[in-house]
């Protein structure tokens, strides 16, 4: 890898640790000076591997310079030795000992996780800290992927931080009884910061399968540890695998949307689904059934291409059992195709109508499919509608593309 | 908003139904279940299985075993769901499975509110 290429590499990677253990060192409360210290530590990189070349192990460096930064920092700061040193961080000779091995980091990591998902601070917050403090990402990037400015991201970035300064949230895994309840707005988390990157509307894919590659890694950060290894975070993983699967043959050389039933099945990743498969079975433990067990076992169906009417009734089954538990207007939406393809269409407009989402294109554009093969005036009549509802370009032309073929079918 | 209870009464609760024939009509009952689900009006809803742990209470503490027998009617389970009228919640009512079988019925009725008690 040449060295303009392994920076922003090693950044991505090593921020985020060294963040993590220095901020566990520290404390919370003091995540802006770990923050710091960890872009010095690049900042200086960049100057020195500039003259003197990249050093045989650039990893052991950074953490080495960390390590002088953290102590020199210590050392100079008068208000940081009296306030925090002595309390947190010891003796100098002590702070010197910051522990970058794999299992410390491995450790912070977690407990950073478990820090930044907190229902204190807004859902969309913690997706930010997540992706700026545990995945390395730059305020612009996760402006980007989020569709808003820097100066916006920026400050739902700092009220975060301040609230959980101001809680005095402790950097620790919530102890055994705790684990079940808080890991619920970590999976949360996860599941929509995996979600933005596959749902995106960012045209940069590269950071879209960022995002994605960035969920999954942090969700087997959370299957790597005994406490957190439960069978709820093996089904999300389960999850993002069997859709992970499907990045490739999602997008054509034009960076549109291909639709599912026109993908090539041949570019979906048999041995992310096959890893899936592995993930789900260690998901079918224990008494709960946890709406990523549901959405998994959905999206495991989706990965057999073949239509068949059996296919049809389990995906039918489990819609039913996921809008029991939780109701979205997307799950309604899919739980009505599913009812098409076993009880055909006219049935499925009299369940579709009942729907009434009157405000959302994929209403109207599923309303238009099942029309389709039973008056294809209501059909047109319903994508017209769906077009004129969709804000985004490539959901604008999804719907174009299917007045085309339904008035090109008509002739 | 209110909330109903859709309540099913079976005519003989006392027949045995086969695992074959319990499955279909679970299927058809979540088929039921997912459509309410689907218009985000469902509650809350469970079955009540025919089963030997039933026991009525009866005045003076009496003890009897189940209410199979003695009574030509059974619950065999409710379902909440949202509705704006009595007329809607009756439109939820006629699409459930418990229906296909005559003689059965199925009570729909109002829950109280908080307020209702003040």
């Amino acid at each position: 890898m040449k060295q303009q290429e392994l920076i922003p590499h090693l950044f991505r990677t090593e921020y985020s640790k060294i963040t993590a253990v220095l901020c566990r060192r520290f404390g919370f409360e003091h995540i802006e000076v770990a923050e710091d210290i960890a872009s010095e530590t690049f900042l200086a990189a960049m100057e020195s591997w500039a003259y003197k070349g990249l050093p045989e192990n650039p990893v052991a460096w950074l953490y080495t310079v960390a390590k002088n930064k953290a102590a020199t920092f210590v050392n100079r700061n008068s208000i940081f030795q009296e306030h925090v040193a002595k309390e947190v961080v010891g003796t100098a000779e002590e702070y010197m000992e910051i522990d970058l091995s794999e299992k410390n980091i491995t450790d912070s990591q977690l407990q950073m996780l478990f820090v930044i998902c907190n229902p204190i601070i807004p859902v969309e917050s913690q997706i930010g800290l997540s992706l700026r403090i545990l995945c390395g990402f730059g305020i612009d990037e996760i402006a980007d992927a989020f569709l808003t400015n820097k100066e916006t991201v920026n400050k739902r970035l700092y009220r975060a931080r301040e609230k959980l300064r101001q809680e005095r949230v402790k950097i620790e895994l919530p102890d055994g009884k705790e684990i079940e309840s808080r890991i619920q707005s970590v999976l949360l988390t996860l599941y929509l910061l995996f979600s933005e990157g596959y749902y995106s509307e960012s045209t940069d894919s590269v950071i879209r399968k960022g995002l994605c590659l960035e969920a999954m890694r942090l969700t087997y950060l959370l299957l790597e540890n005994r406490q957190t290894n439960l069978p709820a975070v093996n089904a999300l993983l389960a999850l993002m695998c069997f859709q992970a699967s499907r990045f490739d043959a999602r997008l054509n050389v034009n960076n549109d949307f291909v639709l599912y039933h026109d993908q090539d099945e041949n570019l979906w990743n048999h041995e992310l689904i096959n890893r899936g498969i592995l993930f789900l079975n260690k998901a079918a433990i224990g008494k709960v059934l946890s709406k990523y067990h549901i959405e998994a076992g959905i999206a495991y169906w989706h990965t057999v291409k073949n239509d068949s009417i059996e296919k049809w009734k389990h995906i039918l089954q489990l819609f039913n059992q996921l809008l029991v538990l939780q109701y979205s207007p997307i799950a309604a939406l899919n739980r009505t195709y599913a009812f098409s393809k076993i009880y055909g269409n006219q049935a499925a407009i009299a369940e579709a109508e009942k729907l009434n989402l009157t405000t959302n294109h994929f209403y109207f554009t599923l309303l238009g499919e099942l029309y389709q093969s039973v008056d294809t005036d209501r059909a047109k009549e319903n994508f017209d509608r769906a077009l004129f509802l969709a804000k985004s370009v490539s959901d604008k032309k999804i719907i174009q593309d299917k007045i085309d073929k339904l008035i090109s079918d008509c002739e | 908003m209110d909330e109903f209870i859709l309540i099913f009464r079976h005519e003989d609760g006392g027949k045995v139904a086969s695992p074959e024939q319990m499955q279909i009509w679970m299927k058809q009952t979540m088929d039921w279940i997912g459509g309410i689900a689907a218009q985000n009006k469902f509650v809350s809803g469970t079955g009540l299985p025919f089963d030997e742990s039933n026991r009525v209470v009866w005045h003076n503490n009496v003890v009897t075993n189940g209410p199979f027998g003695d009574i030509k009617e059974t619950i065999g389970g409710f379902v909440i769901v949202k509705a704006v009228s009595v007329e809607e919640a009756v439109e939820f009512a006629k699409g459930s499975p418990v229906l296909l079988g005559e003689g059965n019925s199925v009570e729909v009725r109002k829950i109280a509110k908080e307020e209702d008690h003040q």
